[in-house]
């Protein structure tokens, strides 16, 4: 609501101490974002490569840096960290696991997961790359 | 468009200390949001050492114990003292809940108290709550029918369906759900909040209304319904254990139910 001009607001984000459901909430859209960027940067991957050789490895170079391979690693953990919660939402769309400690451990386990899948998709990467 | 810092009257400056008296040796810091209407400037915060060999356990014992031999001038709203009323909720060492039935104890470290988040505030404690109140209001909290009532007897209800109202009839209107959820400080203006809608939803499962599709058309909008992303901050903060999410949840599959 619009306050009297000269009521002040109360502090909101500055003072809320966030449970991790919240964190996750969050986290959820963000990597929604990057998942996004990531889409539009894979169509350059396949249109460099669909081009010629040479362009596609002007664009190989740059994902092999340390700031390409940052952003791979993150595009992969997003990936996996929206998939896994967006079970979670199914799940709250059936009207299942809203008690407290349900949340609460769907959270832990959708992070976990996240993490596993991640590690495990990039050493299958790093072995088949050889 | 979300507005994520406060405005340049609502940033919080640095307030007073208020010492505890010589050879109290039991100190508990308070650190208290204050804001004087009169005074024209911005919200402060002041501290207080609070003597804990003579004071309750209730953080509103504390504040109490400030009021009356510290400060005078701490203003805040407290009636029951047992979380029934729902008078004292603000946000207590970053959460929402009621000042009376939150322990001193259970708080490490010094007790942070602030005015619930996100609303205009009236002098230090109290908030302005005519909006919350209003949406409360719109989702009409109560019987409604075509049916003639029975000459004879009251409009009778099933064990049943009477436990459906389980979990839902018990809210307060404290306000901490509300004001603990994001989308709400975001977008107050046009959704309804978790407090309106799960009393919105007692009425729809209330086996005696006979609005329940009125209800529901009114509540299929993108905000008043539908800026709830499941965030949980309602049913973490709810400090009468109720789960508005779920309601909200169910309110959402019912809408998706009946087009079936």
């Amino acid at each position: 609501m619009t306050p009297h001009s000269k009521q002040p607001l109360s502090p909101h984000l500055q003072i809320y101490r966030l449970p991790l459901s919240a964190i996750l909430s969050i986290t959820h859209r963000a990597t929604g974002v990057i998942l996004a960027l990531g889409a539009m940067i894979l169509v350059l991957i396949l249109s460099t490569a669909a081009n010629s050789p040479e362009t596609y490895a002007t664009i190989h170079q740059q994902l092999d840096t340390w700031y390409g391979q940052i952003f791979l690693l993150g595009l992969t953990f997003s990936l996996y960290l929206h998939f896994c919660n967006g079970i979670r939402h199914l799940f709250w769309d059936v009207g299942l696991g809203f008690d407290l400690d349900t949340v609460d451990k769907s959270a832990k386990l959708a992070i976990f997961v996240s993490i596993v899948f991640t590690v495990a998709t990039w050493w299958v990467a790093t072995r088949m790359a050889g | 468009m979300a507005e994520f810092s406060l405005p340049a009257n609502s940033v919080v400056k640095q307030g007073k200390l208020f010492a505890a008296s010589e050879g109290v040796t039991n100190i508990k810091r308070f650190i208290v949001y204050r804001y004087d209407p009169a005074s024209g400037e911005n919200p402060y915060i002041d501290t207080y050492e609070v003597d804990m060999d003579n004071c309750g356990p209730m953080v509103l014992d504390g504040l109490l114990k400030i009021k009356d031999a510290m400060d005078s001038t701490l203003s805040l709203r407290r009636s029951c003292r047992e979380g029934i009323c729902g008078s004292c909720s603000m946000n207590i060492d970053g959460r929402n809940t009621l000042a009376c039935t939150q322990s001193i104890a259970e708080i490490k470290g010094d007790v942070k108290v602030y005015p619930l988040p996100h609303q205009p505030v009236v002098k230090d404690l109290v908030s302005d709550l005519t909006n919350f109140y209003a949406q409360y209001a719109s989702v009409e909290p109560w019987m409604k029918t075509d049916s003639a009532t029975p000459p004879d007897r009251e409009r009778l209800q099933s064990k049943q369906d009477r436990e459906k109202l389980d979990g839902l009839y018990e809210c307060i209107l404290c306000a901490c759900c509300s004001t603990a959820c994001p989308s709400y400080w975001w977008n107050s203006d046009r959704f309804l909040g978790p407090a309106a809608l799960l009393n919105a939803y007692r009425w729809i499962v209330d086996s005696r209304d006979e609005a329940a599709g009125e209800r529901l058309d009114d509540l299929e909008d993108p905000f008043k319904l539908y800026r709830c992303h499941t965030i949980m901050n309602c049913t973490d903060s709810c400090p009468k254990g109720l789960n508005p999410a779920q309601a909200i949840a169910a309110t959402k599959k019912l809408l998706v139910q009946r087009k079936l």
